[in-house]
């Protein structure tokens, strides 16, 4: 652990609200020590800020565990910063040399309007989830979790899909602003499970619609979404789920699951 | 203030379906006409509101974060208990009965606790249901592990993400009925005050966190299930943004408070490094069942690379205080053993406030790639902060606040003292007595949500009028609405030298300095002079910049921290009126000669419940007397 | 109605067609562009017969217009320009949807994963669109092709045309630049295509990539090689 502490230039999006029109503007951040997380960083600037009577930098943030998938900004060009699989909340400024230059960018895409600075509204996400990423089960006596049992290959690889935060980094890293990783991971998380069965086929094509209306770009397999995903959510996800939607296409019959339905 | 638990009568192993039984219910065509505000999305409040809109009611659900997937009960790593047998070591819906009794030093309610144990198996099955992906066998069945404070393997987990898995099933849930109309979302959305109307809560006032706007909504029941209140110490294992706020809101209004001053320090976190620490970081306990918890028997030996201490020259106090129980103690007393330790000098690390958790063991005995598949991304998650590489380091761990017992008082209904007010989840006081047993806090959560309240809140509106509620501009919504407005718009025009910011972690440092781990007399009368004081200077001097028509993250918290600013008193209060050690409540002044916790069955075998009377009168404590007729008081030891 | 409602109904309105859908529009791409790759890959095995001589390359081809008693060609064509099509078409409207899906850019940009090729589908696309049009015109029928020699009844002049083509340096150098375009395109559609077919497998992932990289150099190579081999002299 070292002690050395760091000045850096911060270069950051400020924009009031989703209808202004944003600047980027410069602040120092001194004597930043390396054991402090991104967002203490910024917490740190944002104390100046107040202090000084100025607005300070608003970002999302919540946890500060990685697990809430909340933080969510753009690190010198990267989702969630450098660090591979790390969310902002987890990055620290070890991964920083003293004199960087840091550019602080929001997520950007059609389907993630700004809310102010940092801050997007990403509630595009819950609006796929509600047109079918889920598994009919009202709450009641369903039967015992073990009269059906499942390969631990399958349970891993669901679990793997199932460990998507939601935080959006995909959508920012793809060059589209694609949602196909963070959706194929819904699909495939469900879809390997035999609760997900039934209605597998009906969801795929459900999302994939509500997720064009809510104006994602389409994937075109740059890969970037992986690298950015601080859960190491796979493209194979997205694989599969293009797999579904073709089997379900050719299978079609029903028209929703979801709310809306027909 | 009259108390009534509505404990069913007749033996412990039928109230609840005899409950169910007597309980009325609401015609299926006049269940739309009702209108419920379910603030909290997680596990409670999502699985509740998820499973009243499935019935057929209206629901508002209500939330601070943007999406409801997002309510701290996410973060949850370890599991979630459930009498199941799978392992056949002898588990049943008693035993986790029995367990979650003694673990809460006898401090709870039996027949909830009962209950508690009773549902927790249609907690797995319908989260599997939901398509929660817990850790299977490799013959497909569901894996357990073992958590502290029992010697029984039930636990079930997904990775280190359990609490995650459940919110998610819980959300996708609630989504679903968010799609077909039944629950309409309120992200972003802060409540901010209760609306009573001739004394029942019948609805909220909230501040949209991006607009700004303050807005009141009605309806017929309101269910607060806002998690906990751990963040009164700023540094805590909750997420930043987890409040009081609501509530201490419904408390000003009526609703009695719990024993406030039950919190839960746990033992395994990543210790503090700087004064720039924003939250500390839980490591699961789950880590303990294979990790040996240490400290150098000698001082000397404190600043050494802990591979050069020899075995010799450890003290694995754990085993050695308590070994039938030894790394798996509860966590109230590994905590204290911890706090002991670094008492003595013997703590590592830089600040001198940390313990070793040593893997090198089962690393030996299970294979470095057996250890990474249960505990890799902890690991992962530990290395990324600290810098330092746990398979082959011993980790550095310290206590910190985690979870709170205390909250809202309610009756076996989860009905608050205010009718028509429930609450679910880590908000209410309910199951956990004195201290929490390790993954029992989701297992409640769900519980509340997915069983209990469908059936309370039915029978509590099948008392109401169908489709009758109070209109917009009854005069005692509109006087609500105004209150909120005036408060926001005083916090904006003090126009102070300090951020709240500075004020949240004045009042932590008192918080945990004096009501924290260890708690006495003359400590927690300092604390009830500076908390005043310290209160008073935030109203004349907290700085709050911007306005409140966009999004405003130091209003957000400035509001948050003058209810912190209030609970923490009371929780102090609490703490120096309950003049005994249960569970996380120990006061030094009493305790056996070896340091262990001395309860008083004598005087204190209650629940202290607090009135608030108003701005600048003293709460009144009642009590509900508890009796243990299945499981004895007996003195807890895990020796 | 509330925000979710609306986009209930936005996506309802936008219908769950197949080609209506992003997926849909892209899974029309890929087969499609397999088609195309297909015929590119058994174009370059055709025009070997060339390093075999004039007789060859024009028995060949007389062997391609008189199929199934001529109508094998136009069949094929068909085929070739309906698949043609439908790419361009699921192409533009898909950059369309993308362009849009991103009003906004970024002041800075880290690409890790992507590629060049990935990135510039598009153009390299475009490039070969112009470069069939051209190519149309200039070998098969000639209007862009000064010397060229139009077929009398069954005999083809397909080796001279070659020939006298390649002999102009820049007609020569236009070639392998677009044969440059044509590997950017494949290299990332070859292994695209499979992904978005659903056809991959963590298994073999190394292999779709080594198969693209593979074919691309082959298809590229040997297509190069016939400019490069009339401007040698390899071939006269
Ligand atoms: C790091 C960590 C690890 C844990 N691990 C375990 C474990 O392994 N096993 C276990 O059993 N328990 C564990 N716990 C405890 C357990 O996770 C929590 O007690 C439980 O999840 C609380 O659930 P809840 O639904 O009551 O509240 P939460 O999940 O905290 O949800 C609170 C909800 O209320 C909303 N809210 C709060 N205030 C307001 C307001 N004023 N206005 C509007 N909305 C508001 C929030 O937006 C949120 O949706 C852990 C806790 C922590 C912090
Ligand atoms: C250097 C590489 C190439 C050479 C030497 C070459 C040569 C030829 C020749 C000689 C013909 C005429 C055949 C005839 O009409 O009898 C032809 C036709 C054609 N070529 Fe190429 N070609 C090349 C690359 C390509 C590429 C890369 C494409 C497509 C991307 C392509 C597409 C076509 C098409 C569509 C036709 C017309 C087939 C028809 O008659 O329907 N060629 N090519
Ligand atoms: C009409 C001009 C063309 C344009 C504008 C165009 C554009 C594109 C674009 C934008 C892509 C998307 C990249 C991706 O999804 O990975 C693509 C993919 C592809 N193209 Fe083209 N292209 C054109 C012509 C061709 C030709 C002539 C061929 C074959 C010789 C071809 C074969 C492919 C293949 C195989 C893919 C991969 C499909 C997938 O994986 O989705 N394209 N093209
Ligand atoms: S797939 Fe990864 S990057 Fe995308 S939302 Fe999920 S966790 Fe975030
Ligand atoms: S980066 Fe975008 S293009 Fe596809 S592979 Fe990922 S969504
Ligand atoms: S703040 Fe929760 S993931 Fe970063």
């Amino acid at each position: 652990m070292s002690h050395k502490s760091m000045n850096l230039t911060l270069h950051v999006w400020r924009q009031k609200n989703a209808k202004c029109d944003g600047k980027f503007v410069e602040y120092k951040a001194d004597g930043v020590s390396p054991d402090m997380s991104f967002l203490e960083m910024l917490d740190v600037v944002n104390e100046g800020l107040i202090a000084k009577g100025e607005e300070p930098v608003e970002f999302d943030h919540d946890c500060r565990e990685g697990i809430c998938g909340t933080c969510s900004m753009v690190i010198n060009g990267r989702p969630h910063g450098p660090k591979e699989r790390t969310t902002t909340c987890q990055l620290h400024m070890r991964s920083f040399k003293d004199g960087d230059s840091i550019t602080l960018e929001p997520w950007r895409a059609e389907a993630f309007p700004v809310v102010r600075d940092l801050v997007v509204d990403r509630s595009a996400f819950d609006r796929i989830i509600a047109v079918g990423g889920f598994i009919t089960a009202p709450a009641g006596s369903p039967q015992d979790s073990n009269s059906l049992p499942i390969s631990k290959e399958n349970a891993d690889l669901s679990m793997d899909a199932a460990s998507c935060i939601g935080c959006g980094a995909c959508v920012a890293a793809c060059p589209n602003a694609s949602a196909m990783l963070f959706v194929s991971a819904k699909i495939s998380h469900l879809g390997l499970l035999p609760q997900g069965q039934p209605e597998r086929y009906l969801r795929v094509r459900d999302m994939i619609a509500q997720m064009d209306a809510e104006a994602f770009g389409t994937c075109t397999n740059h890969g970037e979404c992986e690298t950015a995903c601080p859960k190491g959510i796979k493209m194979e996800n997205i694989a599969r789920m293009n797999r579904d939607f073709i089997k379900a296409s050719l299978t079609f019959r029903h028209a929703t699951i979801g709310g809306g339905g027909a | 203030m009259e108390l009534n638990a509505h404990i069913p009568d007749g033996p412990i192993q039928q109230k609840w379906e005899k409950h169910k039984f007597d309980s009325k219910l609401v015609n299926p065509a006049n269940k739309r006409k009702y209108r419920i505000i379910m603030v909290g999305s997680g596990l409670a409040g999502g699985a509740g509101a998820a499973s009243l809109a499935e019935l057929g009611y209206n629901v508002d659900c209500f939330c601070y974060q943007d999406s409801p997937r997002r309510a701290h009960s996410i973060a949850a790593q370890g599991g979630i208990n459930a009498a199941k047998n799978y392992r056949n070591d002898g588990d049943s819906v008693f035993r986790l009965f029995y367990d979650t009794v003694k673990g809460g030093d006898f401090r709870a309610r039996e027949a909830n606790v009962y209950r508690l144990a009773e549902v927790s198996n249609n907690i797995i099955d319908q989260s599997v249901a939901n398509g929660v992906p817990f850790a299977r066998e490799y013959g497909g069945l569901l894996d357990n592990r073992s958590f502290g404070g029992a010697q029984v393997s039930r636990t079930f987990y997904a990775r280190g993400q359990t609490g995650q898995q459940l919110l998610i099933g819980a959300y996708q849930a609630l989504e679903r009925q968010v799609g077909l109309g039944t629950v309409k979302m309120y992200n972003r959305h802060e409540m901010l005050e209760l609306i009573m109307v001739d004394g029942i809560a019948k609805g909220i006032v909230t501040r949209d966190m991006v607009t700004g706007a303050i807005e009141s909504h009605i309806a017929d029941a309101v269910i607060l299930s806002t998690g906990g209140y751990g963040n009164v110490f700023y540094l805590s294992t909750n997420a930043m943004g987890c409040n009081g706020t609501a509530v201490w809101r419904a408390y000003k209004k009526g609703a009695a408070f719990g024993n406030p001053c039950f919190t839960q320090i746990h033992p395994t976190c990543i210790p503090v490094t700087g004064d720039h620490q924003s939250k500390l970081t839980l490591m699961s306990e789950s880590l303990r069942n294979d990790g040996r918890v240490w400290v150098p028997k000698k001082k000397e030996d404190c600043k050494r690379v802990p591979s050069e201490i020899k075995e010799d020259d450890r003290d694995y106090y754990l085993e050695r205080k308590y070994p039938s129980f030894g790394n798996l103690a509860p966590r109230d007393i590994s905590s204290r053993a911890a706090k002991q330790v670094c008492d003595e000098g013997r703590g590592v690390g830089e600040t001198g406030l940390g313990v070793y958790l040593d893997f090198s063991d089962a690393i030996r005995r299970l294979g470095k790639n057996k250890i990474e598949e249960k505990y890799g991304n902890l690991f992962e998650m530990y290395e990324r902060i600290t810098d330092e590489n746990p398979y082959e380091t011993p980790m550095r761990i310290y206590p910190a606040v985690h979870y709170t017992m205390g909250g809202l008082w309610v009756d076996y209904n989860l009905m608050s003292t205010i009718p028509g007010l429930f609450v679910a989840g880590e908000a209410n006081f309910s199951d956990h007595g004195a201290n929490r047993l390790g993954a029992s806090a989701l297992m409640q959560g769900l519980a509340d949500g997915y069983f209990v309240l469908p059936a309370t809140v039915s029978n509590y509106l099948a008392g109401l009028k169908p489709g009758v509620r109070p209109a917009a501009d009854h005069p005692a919504v509109v006087e609500t609405e105004t209150a909120v407005k005036t408060r926001v718009e005083k916090l904006l025009s003090i126009k102070g030298s300090k951020s709240p910011t500075h004020f949240h972690r004045e009042l932590g440092k008192i918080m945990w300095e004096y009501c924290g781990m260890a708690r006495n007399e003359a400590g927690l009368k300092k604390a009830l002079e500076l908390i005043p004081k310290l209160r008073e200077e935030f109203w004349k001097d907290v700085r709050v910049v911007g306005e409140n028509e966009s999004l405003n993250q130091s209003l957000e918290m400035a509001a948050r921290v003058a209810d912190f600013l209030e609970l923490g008193e009371l929780m102090c209060l609490d703490a120096l009126e309950r003049r005994e050690s249960c569970g996380g409540h120990f006061r030094e002044e009493f305790q056996t000669e070896d340091g262990e916790a001395l309860r008083d069955d004598e005087n204190f075998c209650h629940t202290a419940v607090w009135e608030y009377k108003g701005e600048g009168q003293n709460p009144v404590r009642h009590i509900e007397s508890l009796t243990f007729e299945y499981v004895h008081l007996a003195t807890r030891s895990y020796k | 109605m509330s925000v979710a409602e609306q986009s209930i109904a936005g996506a309802e309105a936008r219908g769950h067609g197949f080609l209506a859908s992003s997926v849909g529009r892209k899974v029309i791409m890929a087969a499609t562009g397999v088609v195309l790759f297909g015929f590119v890959t058994v174009h370059m095995i055709g025009n070997t017969q060339a390093y075999m001589g004039a007789k060859s390359l024009n028995g060949y081809a007389e062997f391609l217009h008189s199929m199934l008693h001529g109508a094998g060609i136009w069949i094929f064509r068909t085929v070739l320009l309906a698949a043609s099509g439908l790419h361009a078409w699921a192409a533009i409207s898909l950059t369309l949807d993308n362009q849009a899906a991103r009003p906004v850019g970024y002041r800075e940009t880290q690409s890790v994963a992507s590629t060049w090729s990935s990135r510039t589908m598009r153009w390299s696309g475009f490039i070969l669109v112009v470069f069939i049009v051209y190519h149309l015109l200039h070998l098969t029928t000639g209007q862009l092709h000064p010397a060229f020699k139009a077929p009398q009844g069954h005999e083809y002049f397909a080796y001279d045309n070659f020939v006298s083509a390649f002999k102009v340096p820049a007609v020569a150098g236009f070639y392998v630049v677009a044969q440059l375009c044509l590997g950017l395109h494949m290299w990332h559609g070859v292994w695209s295509f499979t992904q978005t077919l659903g056809l991959s497998h963590p298994r073999y992932d190394g292999l779709r990539r080594n198969f693209a990289t593979g074919l691309t150099l082959l298809v590229v190579g040997v297509n190069i090689s016939y400019p490069i081999a009339v401007l040698t002299g390899c071939i006269h």
